[in-house]
């Protein structure tokens, strides 16, 4: 526990970003207090401190050092960092509908064979998890997900597959993802949801946060459409708490 | 309203704004000019706002005219060829252009990112706050896409001075690329002693397959110390990635918001642009400075753009050479109003 309540490290990122590293892994209670720092500097952010990005160990904050000095955002980061080393608020779960079905989970049987689980294990045991947001990177919407079960821990391809489906749900190197925009990429995709963590008309744009928990609740391809349709019409189809 | 119209349109001809901010914790890149002074300058040029939109020219050159009335333009793209109804102009110019005459830029010995800048305002719907143009995630500009021909910009709160084409005096637009500064870290310390002089030092031979997204170098590989994989974490404009091969990568304003290489150094903020003119075979090397210098260097930036860019009479006009004019973009000489 000791470890994890070290000082941070402040790394210049140039002139104008300042990444706050709290460690060097992907763990929970690093996590923690990476999120806890940024929710502090969120409710009272100083005047020239433009966007805080958190990632699974490190908080990056991008400055305007001409409204905001090196030093002044170095002696807040420190003092914040050790007052706040753990989130206030419980975080929220939140359950998104997710069709597992080969027309959408194209590579659950790539999986199967690399993991030697048959493919209803993949999903069920996929499906049984509460998994973490550890942080947002890579594409719009692409939301880093901790919590995988060992044995589904495939690595990512050795080259990229063609560009994936919206909203695809995709597993590789350890760790599992929601991904909102097409990309091609090493993952593997086992299924797709109908909810749209990121859509830049809606408001807000965002609802699932770093810090969020999501457990996915299997459903059919028609059911997918239904929701899809729903989730078109502008009516939220991720809802907040466990599946029903 | 009037409207600034795209007739033909080279590859990577965007809209930029200062850059989407605000979203990059939702993996939203900002986008943005790739060189934010320049960007910077023709905005002031025009009298906007310096975030304004503004066209972003690559080397892949822009042909453009006015329809629906005359629209004020501020163009500053350095060692580009510049020719207005097959007539010469300075790279560096402003002028109003009336329905009916055609304005073209081409690439030319130097330079490699250019602005034409609207006096008054493109009227762009944005988009999370922006008009800048991603195309990779197909955000912002039109569509999410680049340029090209037919395209129609309508521009609000048009301003058309009266009077012939002047040339902006900005020299100090035209920087060397052969030094770029940069502040060590935030992942130095993957690297021993020697890589890091060695990476310093170059010289580095810029490849010509980079884009907004990234400028690629080719030299000596630099040799890791603690492997080259990193648990993801943030990247700004600038951060230079050392992937597993040991060639650097500077990542620009297509950059993704997060990665997972280790990072040796960062471009300072006033030689983004600096490194951003700089053509594929050119040669460069870094030097490191205090984030203290680089403030500086920024201040000194922000300090040019306070001020009104000078403007002086076109005293001599060519006509446009083959080269422009072989292009078939331009209609013919016309009355020379220049």
């Amino acid at each position: 526990m000791s470890a994890a309540l070290d000082e941070p490290r402040l790394l210049d990122a140039g002139e104008a970003a300042l990444v706050v590293e709290f460690g060097s892994t992907v763990d929970p209670a690093i996590s923690d207090r990476v999120l806890a720092l940024d929710d502090a500097l969120g409710a009272d952010p100083p005047e020239g401190l433009r966007e805080r990005v958190p990632t699974y160990r490190s908080l990056m904050l991008h400055y305007d050092p001409l409204v905001l000095d090196r030093g002044t955002l170095a002696e807040r980061v420190r003092t914040l960092a050790a007052g706040a080393t753990a989130r206030a608020a419980s975080p929220t779960l939140w359950t998104l509908p997710c069709c597992y079905d080969a027309a959408h989970g194209e590579d659950v049987a790539q999986v199967a064979e690399q993991s030697g689980l048959s493919p209803e294990t993949v999903v069920s045991s996929h499906a049984a998890t509460t998994f973490r947001v550890y942080m947002y990177g890579f594409a719009p919407g692409f939301a880093y997900l901790g919590g995988l079960p060992k044995p589904l821990a495939v690595p990512r391809r050795a080259s990229p597959r063609p560009p994936h489906p919206r909203n695809a749900i995709m597993i590789g190197g350890g760790l599992a993802a929601v991904a909102t925009v097409p990309m091609p990429t090493g993952w593997y995709v086992i299924g797709a949801t109908p909810a749209r963590l990121y859509a830049p008309e809606r408001d807000p744009s965002f609802f699932v946060g770093a810090g969020d928990l999501i457990r996915f609740e299997p459903v059919d391809a028609a059911a997918f459409d239904a929701l899809t349709a729903r989730e078109a019409a502008g009516e939220p189809v991720a809802r907040r708490g466990e599946a029903r | 309203m009037p409207a600034l119209v795209i007739d033909a349109a080279g590859p990577g001809i965007t809209l930029q704004d200062g850059g989407r901010h605000g979203y990059l914790r939702y993996g939203i890149t900002a986008a943005g000019p790739m060189d934010p002074l320049m960007h910077a300058a023709a905005n002031r040029a025009a009298s906007n706002a310096l975030d304004a939109t503004a066209v972003e020219i690559s080397t892949g050159g822009v042909t453009v005219s006015a329809q629906d009335g005359a629209v004020g333009l501020a163009l500053l793209a350095p060692g580009f060829r510049v020719a207005l109804d097959g007539v010469l102009l300075p790279d560096t110019v402003a002028l109003t252009l009336e329905p009916g005459q055609t304005l073209v830029v081409r690439a030319g010995d130097a330079g490699a990112w250019g602005y034409l800048a609207v006096a008054g305002r493109l009227d762009v719907a944005p988009v999370l706050g922006s008009a800048a143009t991603h195309t990779r995630s197909g955000l912002g500009g039109l569509d999410g896409r680049g340029l090209a021909a037919g395209d129609r910009l309508p521009v609000a709160e048009g301003r058309t001075p009266d009077g012939p084409p002047q040339r902006l005096v900005a020299p100090w637009l035209i920087r060397d690329g052969r030094e770029i500064r940069v502040v060590l870290g935030p992942q130095d310390d993957y690297f021993a002693p020697d890589q890091i002089a060695a990476f310093l030092a170059g010289p580095w031979t810029v490849s010509p397959r980079g884009d907004r997204m990234a400028c690629f170098v080719d030299g000596t590989p630099l040799k890791h110390a603690k492997g080259h994989d990193i648990v993801s974490d943030g990247v700004a404009m600038g951060a230079i990635q050392i992937p597993g091969n040991g060639l650097p990568i500077i990542l620009m304003a297509d950059r993704q918001s997060t990665g997972g290489y280790p990072k040796i150094a960062t471009v300072i903020g006033p030689d983004l642009g600096r490194l951003a003119q700089v053509r594929g075979g050119a040669r460069l090397s870094f030097r490191r400075v205090s984030v203290a210098e680089a403030v500086a260097a920024r201040r000194a930036e922000r300090d040019l753009l306070r001020e009104a860019i000078p403007r002086e009479p076109v005293v001599r006009t060519d006509f446009a050479s083959d080269f422009l004019l072989g292009l078939n973009l331009v209609g013919g000489v016309t009355d020379g109003r220049a």
